[in-house]
């Protein structure tokens, strides 16, 4: 057979094209992968249903099925008619002052909205290149913390406020962010030490990142707690807070240093080479060529432990610190809401999901920009 | 390790111990208290983020007493573990923390229990629909039990007495025992009574869980300050005893203004009418009075943290007076 005419292009078969296409490709392309499909569509309906069901359309949020409006368990649709009702997220409602502030004064917290409005001033600049006039704001970034701190304590004239009033996603945010930006100065200065040619630096560094890295941040917050008062002299007590700061900047610390050294290893010697041949001094060299080439490609795992950090600050519960999940435990124990623990802890996860999952969407877009910018060489 | 610690922290409050908590506290302007993190009905913020429960009003108890003002108290939130180096260590001036009295806490650890505030004791929870009205009826139930605890070995000890035969369920934590028993995977939970009210509390209807009256074990729970200093000891003993005599004098926060020229001498001396009491504890001599005026008796505080309307319900129990078939008992008023 011989064709004398051209053949039309056929339009391509449309199990092959578009969203029909994507499905089998991806998700049908054999009779595995259609098994797992079905499992996993049947696994999430499962799930997905209730959930949703129990969270959002069962749920009462301020009022209960009845309209009534709620002020204490007795009123949630759960409580009333178990089989009926969902979620009762009146109880984070009623207490999400508690949740975000502990007790701060109610007349004072103007102060500590100020400081929630200053950190994303001060964190932005870091986090974005092209921040206009970045230069000048990170000079703000370098003060901030003093600025947050007489805010939050109280001094120049602002009411003193005892940090046992600080409670929920204050205590929270403040051990995170405090314990990543001081541990990160603190990590550097033990990577260097670490690499040091001087053996009783070394030595010192060593011991100090071994021991820290081998014990559980439990142990360290104990040890603020419980032994540090002891060794103070008579009359001197740290605050609570202060010690829980100490303990989870030193452990945040020892493992920045551990994440530096790894970044400081891939520099090529080649390059410490040429640094002290051109006459760079130790900390010339350190400053312009070494260091900001290490942390660069370090980013990522620097937010990685960020993030593990920001979960880890949690255990200061153990210690008596109410930062968020101890708020919601202290709210639990309230007899007005006893019984709704799924509810709070729902909604303290969510919370610190939002912030663990921005910090990685971050990490990732920096490892992107990063790639790029080694692909066109330096810049 | 633990002697060592022990050790070390009375050397610092023996040394703290001179320096007299009273004028500290009253320099200082307020009282340091030590509570819990969170226990219903004994110490948990309200929807406004004031403290309440029954450990606090024993905090709110003393700074009346020693500034005419129950609002002047610093919380500081302890867990088990934190509450005895915080004591220890001065960071708190008293520890209201639902803390059994036990000797070695007494005399090792170097504290001093002032009284009780209350009196607890492991008890039985079981279904109503088991029909059960005592504790030597369970004859082959399964029992939900926290493992590791005084509690397992004080219910072996209870079964063996009583000659009955019994299947434990291990848990690890109070709510994972709450979840067993609602399921139904276990017939009976036992642990302190108070625990076991508030695990009632939760239920979907309570009415569903009775609480057997067999009580297995001694847990008086009470307030406690560091060892050595019995001055500052005698200003919360007396704050807690002020509190049990104006119930057995039927003094009120409603009615102790009108009683100011009753005819009952003691009643005059409590609330600083006649006699120095308060100088003697270098308080004023209204302390009483501001106790009774600010917080209210000791039935008014349990009727409002624990007591049968709270969701909590506990009846009085033990801790009713010794008049009225409990054991709650304190010294004279003179």
């Amino acid at each position: 057979m011989s064709s004398e005419n051209f053949q039309q292009s056929r339009t391509p078969p449309i199990a092959t094209t578009g969203l029909l296409g994507w499905i089998r490709l991806n998700l049908f392309s054999s009779w595995f992968n259609s098994i797992l499909t079905i499992l996993v569509i049947y696994l999430l309906y499962q799930i997905l249903v209730p959930f949703l069901n129990w969270s959002i359309f069962a749920a009462d949020f301020t009022h209960n099925y009845l309209g009534q409006q709620i002020i204490d368990r007795t009123f949630c649709t759960r409580v009333m008619d178990p089989e009926i009702g969902g979620a009762c997220w009146a109880i984070i409602f009623v207490r999400f002052y508690q949740f975000i502030y502990g007790f701060y004064p109610v007349e004072e917290v103007w102060r500590v909205n100020i400081v929630y409005s200053l950190l994303v001033i001060a964190v932005a600049p870091l986090l974005i290149e092209k921040f206009p006039l970045r230069k000048y704001f990170l000079y703000f970034t370098l003060i901030f913390p003093i600025i947050a701190y007489f805010l939050l304590a109280g001094g120049f004239g602002l009411a003193h406020v005892s940090t046992k009033d600080w409670g929920g996603l204050l205590v929270t945010l403040v051990l995170g962010f405090t314990g990543i930006a001081l541990a990160f100065p603190l990590g550097i200065v033990l990577a260097l030490g670490r690499r040091s040619n001087l053996p009783v630096i070394s030595m010192v560094c060593t011991l100090f990142i071994e021991f820290i890295r081998g014990v559980p941040l439990i142990t360290l917050l104990f040890f603020g707690m419980v032994m540090l008062p002891l060794f103070l002299p008579e009359g001197i007590t740290l605050d609570g807070l202060v010690r829980c700061l100490i303990a989870v900047t030193l452990f945040q610390g020892a493992y920045m240093a551990e994440v530096i050294r790894g970044g400081l290893q891939a520099i090529p010697q080649g390059q410490y080479e040429a640094a002290q041949s051109v006459g760079l001094s130790y900390w010339q060299m350190n400053r312009k060529i070494i260091l900001p080439q290490a942390i660069r490609i370090t980013i990522p795992s620097i937010v990685n432990t960020s993030i593990g950090l920001f979960k880890d600050t949690t255990l200061v519960l153990i210690v008596g610190q109410l930062d968020l999940l101890g708020i919601g435990r202290a709210v639990l124990a309230a007899q007005t809401w006893m019984g709704l623990s799924i509810e709070v802890y729902v909604f303290v996860a969510v919370v610190f999901i939002i912030f663990t999952f921005s910090m990685s969407r971050y990490s990732l877009y920096l490892e992107k920009k990063l790639k790029t910018g080694i692909n066109m060489g330096a810049d | 390790m633990k002697k060592l610690l022990s050790i070390v922290a009375v050397s610092v409050f023996a040394l703290s111990a001179n320096a007299g908590t009273l004028d500290d506290v009253k320099n200082r302007g307020f009282l340091k208290c030590g509570v819990t993190t969170g226990l219903a009905g004994f110490a948990a913020p309200d929807d406004s983020g004031n403290w309440t429960g029954l450990d606090v009003d024993m905090c709110r108890a003393v700074a009346a007493a020693v500034f005419g003002d129950s609002s002047k108290v610093e919380f500081t939130t302890t867990t088990g573990k934190s509450r005895f180096p915080t004591l220890a260590s001065g960071e708190i001036d008293m520890l209201a923390r639902n803390t059994t009295w036990t000797l070695s806490r007494d005399v090792n650890l170097g504290f001093e229990f002032v009284g009780v505030n209350f009196y607890d004791g492991q008890g039985f929870m079981v279904p109503t629909s088991l029909g059960v009205s005592s504790a030597t009826e369970l004859d082959g139930a399964t029992v939900c039990i926290q493992t590791g605890t005084t509690t397992e070995l004080n219910l072996a000890d209870f079964f063996r007495a009583n000659n009955i035969g019994y299947e434990a369920l291990p848990i690890e934590t109070n709510d994972e025992a709450r979840e067993n028993l609602f399921a139904g995977r276990c017939d009976v939970f036992t642990t302190d009574a108070s625990g076991l009210s508030s695990t009632r509390a939760q239920s979907d209807n309570p009415n569903k869980w009775v609480v057997l009256p067999e009580i297995i074990s001694k847990e008086p729970l009470g307030p406690l300050v560091r060892h050595g200093d019995h001055q500052w000891g005698d200003v919360v003993r007396w704050s807690l005893n002020t509190m049990i005599i104006a119930e057995e004098f039927g003094l009120t926060q409603a009615n102790v203004d009108d009683n100011m020229n009753s005819n009952i001498p003691e009643v005059l001396r409590i609330l600083g009418v006649e006699g120095g009491y308060g100088e003697m504890l270098e308080l004023s001599n209204d302390f009483a009075y501001n106790i009774i005026k600010q917080i209210g008796n000791y039935s008014e505080s349990y009727e409002r943290n624990v007591g049968p309307d709270t969701p909590l319900a506990i009846g009085r129990g033990l801790n009713a007076l010794w008049t009225d078939g409990g054991i709650l008992y304190a010294p004279p008023f003179r």
